[in-house]
């Protein structure tokens, strides 16, 4: 029986700085395992020898069976020594695990992603899919908040996006100097100035909890139901398995259950607070 | 006429203008006018007198805050269907901020002197006014709060 | 897991004490490490016993909120006439310290070598029923939710579990409210009940598993007579009277329509969030993984260890922990004991031990926090989302 709390062994094929504290890792198995597949929105627990697991969402391709792609923003000394690997770095991996965001679903429908941050990361490998299969979805929009113009993750890519006559991409910042010709302003007004038909949107949210508690009535004041939009959420993790109980949200686990919810499943979670 | 009518059309179209009756619309009509503005030219500047406010056609605003020895910061974009500027609904009517279009803009010029008058008179009217302009101003102070949490920022700094 | 749903199964026979000494025997003598209580500290505890010798012979335990004194009765000489200690069973099956694997440095990378799991199959003596209800939920977490923890399920596979019924109700434990007990009904291998009047003093052993049997067939035991079959009825039905605490079947729904009930905050006001409740409890199953190199670092080991929702890094998430207040981390230990365990596992979480309730160093009650949150309701708005 293999035991599903020992990683399999990857090799850092590709390193790109994103941004001063995030960076994207392309893996290789290196310990015997096959191709890696995977459903957009999964993570992967990734082990840095000697010093920890942490839960991190894959966001290359799923069509890329090259390698396994995931962006890390350092947020602790995990993540830190993760986004410090080398080619040739060695990493211990277990995955994918969890829930992943509705894009067969989504057929037919307008898509609108809303997403702010590191946020966008997760969100990644739903984009690809979204414009692979482009002639089954309605109207694709995507949003985008940061804090400033440098810290807008995958820029070039968001560019290149924007540049199709089948996408629409909007950026802002929440500050900028007179230098950024963009928007200025929270992610959720780019929602009323969106063009989707509310009726007939997926809508997919990933971004800080604030955040997504602003976005959500955004959504529904242009008319999309709780029903048709996806949330991913955060929690504690340590085996992503729904054994360590770390993740727990209700009734549901979060490594197991989510971590994409259809938000009217845990609207009611949502609003109770913890403290 | 033939302008106030059109003016009415250009207002009827314009979001912030929805559902407003047609009474009231045709009486603000008579306050606006069409004006242009090439990308970089401001709309006013903090201090002006705030004797207009704006409804955005097409392009888009940035509202700035001038810092002495240093670029200005821009703290909103407005886009077209919605406002710029409500210094005029409050004495001593002067902005607070500087407007400046980022790109080839047209604005419908609405004249705050005229409407003011015509508010004094016309509680309905002011009324219709107020409805409209709060909930924009208590959509731009919940994202200024939104921003000042800082939702983005890595906590490890 | 071996078949152990069969209801009791075949004849019940009867041991005397030499008789229960000889099955002990035969466990250790078929390479079994045989776990059961022992005296420690002033507590029943569980660990290796080689025979009745080992048993707490005469010992009583008496129980409250917040409270436990085993004491020894004058030429008292049942063996089981204690209910539960601070110990479960949980400790052998899933240990408090496991090591997940280690992994060793390799030129650039490293090679990760699996944790070794060559032990002996565990033999327990002496499950009460309750616990064997914890087992059973164990049995779901670990191996029947679509993932297999297989240290757990090895364990498990292997283990002979020798249940005794309870004939004497401690004083805060309530399984009748929870359907666990105070009989066991399934989930064993043999099952005892004492007998221990002055006259006499013996075992009646129900078989609950064909190994059971098998091992039981090796003692030459009598069968047990009507009368006798009769007296482990009353006996067992008499303990469950004297159990009082009760668990309404609608508890789940009351509490999750209470979240912002006003009596969260009166329990946090006495709640230490010591964390005790949680290790004590038979089926609290939460942990948390640590990172080790030696010196040298060139040898690193991942261990899974016990962890608990009310200490205060359990639900840390980049830039802060989620539940700060032990007002919401005691929400959370009682919703999911009572509550949404259900929902996660199809069982509930609660086998009725009482454990929690007299190891709280302050005495909280969970079911009189369930019962005081029922009786608030509609005093909702008093409290905090």
């Amino acid at each position: 029986m293999r035991d599903p709390m020992t990683p399999s062994l990857y090799r850092v094929d590709k390193v790109v700085r994103e941004l001063p504290d995030t960076a994207t890792l392309g893996l290789v198995p290196s310990g015997g395992d096959g191709p890696f597949s995977f459903r957009p929105g999964q993570f992967n627990m990734l082990y840095r020898f000697g010093m920890g697991e942490v839960p991190i969402s894959i966001s290359g391709d799923t069509l890329d069976r090259s390698r396994v792609v995931h962006t890390i923003r350092a947020v602790g000394s995990v993540s830190r020594a993760l986004t410090e690997l080398a080619p040739g770095d060695e990493v211990g991996l277990r995955g994918p695990f969890g829930s992943s965001w509705p894009v067969d679903e989504a057929a037919g429908h307008d898509v609108v992603i809303v997403t702010g941050g590191i946020g966008l990361a997760p969100l990644r490998p739903a984009i690809y899919h979204v414009l692979s299969n482009r002639g089954r979805y309605g109207r694709f929009v995507i949003l985008y908040g940061a804090r400033t113009p440098n810290d807008i993750l995958f820029r070039s890519e968001l560019e290149s996006w924007r540049s199709r006559f089948d996408v629409d991409v909007l950026v802002t910042v929440d500050s900028a100097g007179r230098e950024w010709g963009g928007n200025v302003g929270v992610v959720t007004r780019l929602v009323d100035r969106a063009g989707f038909d509310p009726l007939h949107t997926v809508a997919l949210v990933c971004g800080p909890e604030v955040m997504m508690r602003f976005a959500i009535p955004a959504l529904n004041g242009r008319g999309v139901p709780n029903g048709r939009i996806h949330v991913s959420m955060e929690r504690n993790m340590k085996c992503a398995i729904g054994l360590c109980g770390h993740c727990q949200y209700g009734s549901y686990f979060v490594c197991k259950d989510g971590p994409v919810f259809p938000f009217a499943r845990i609207a009611t979670l949502f609003a109770v607070r913890e403290a | 006429m033939g302008d106030i009518r059109d003016m009415g059309l250009l207002l009827k179209e314009h979001p912030f203008f929805q559902d407003m009756g047609k009474a009231a619309r045709e009486t603000i009509a008579g306050c606006g006018r069409n004006e242009v503005f090439e990308a970089g030219r401001y709309l006013f500047h903090e201090g002006g007198a705030a004797d207009s406010f704006y409804l955005v056609r097409h392009g888009a605003v940035a509202v700035e805050l001038h810092v002495p020895g240093k670029d200005p910061v821009v703290l909103e974009t407005l886009h077209s269907g919605e406002t710029v500027g409500w210094s005029w609904l409050i004495p001593p009517y002067k902005w607070s901020l500087d407007a400046r279009a980022v790109e080839l803009t047209r604005v419908v010029v609405l004249d705050a002197k005229c409407l003011r008058g015509k508010m004094e008179k016309e509680c309905a009217l002011a009324y219709e006014l107020y409805k409209r302009f709060v909930p924009v101003m208590a959509g731009q102070l919940l994202a200024a709060r939104f921003r000042l949490t800082d939702v983005y920022g890595n906590p490890e700094r | 897991m071996p078949d152990m749903d069969a209801k009791a199964s075949g004849a019940a026979v009867v041991l005397g004490v030499d008789g229960l000494d000889a099955l002990v025997g035969l466990l250790v003598a078929g390479g079994y490490r045989t776990i059961g209580p022992r005296v420690e500290e002033g507590a029943v505890v569980y660990g290796p016993v080689r025979g009745v010798a080992d048993l707490p012979a005469g010992y009583v335990d008496e129980q409250a909120p917040g409270s436990y004194h085993l004491t020894r009765k004058k030429d008292g000489k049942a063996l089981f006439d204690w209910t539960v200690g601070p110990h479960s069973w949980k400790r052998y099956l899933y240990p408090p310290e496991q090591l997940l694997f280690r992994a060793e440095r390799r030129g650039g990378g490293f090679s990760v070598l699996p944790a070794a799991e060559e032990e002996s199959p565990l033999a327990f003596i002496g499950v009460r029923p309750c616990e064997l209800a914890a087992i059973a939920v164990h049995d779901r977490v670990f191996s029947g939710s679509g993932v297999v923890d297989p240290g757990y399920a090895g364990r498990r596979d292997g283990a002979f579990l020798v249940a005794v019924n309870c004939t004497r109700a401690g004083g805060t434990c309530f399984c009748p409210a929870t359907g666990t007990g105070p009989r066991a009904r399934t989930g064993f291998d043999l099952a005892l009940t004492e007998i221990e009047d002055g006259k006499r003093h013996l075992f009646v052993v129900e078989t609950g598993s064909e190994r059971g049997a098998a091992l039981l067939a090796g003692l030459k035991a009598p069968p047990a007579d009507g009368a006798l079959l009769a007296t482990v009825t009353r006996l067992t039905r008499k303990a469950a009277k004297a159990m009082v605490r009760d668990v309404p079947k609608d508890t789940p729904q009351v509490l999750k329509r209470n979240l912002d009930s006003p009596r969260w905050d009166d329990v946090a006001a006495r709640c230490l969030g010591c964390a005790n409740c949680t290790l004590v409890c038979p089926t609290c199953f939460c942990a948390t993984v640590e990172d080790t190199t030696d010196l040298s670092g060139g040898v690193a080991e991942r261990w899974r260890r016990w962890d608990s929702c009310f200490t205060s890094d359990f639900s840390y998430i980049h830039g802060g922990v989620i539940r700060r207040e032990i007002r919401s981390r005691y929400r959370q230990w009682l919703t999911h004991k009572l509550a949404t365990w259900s929902d996660q596992f199809g069982v509930g979480g609660c086998t009725g031990c009482g454990r929690c309730i007299t190891w709280c160093p302050v005495g909280i009650d969970i079911t009189e926090e369930a019962r005081a949150i029922r009786a608030g309701e509609g005093r909702a708005g008093e409290g905090r989302r």
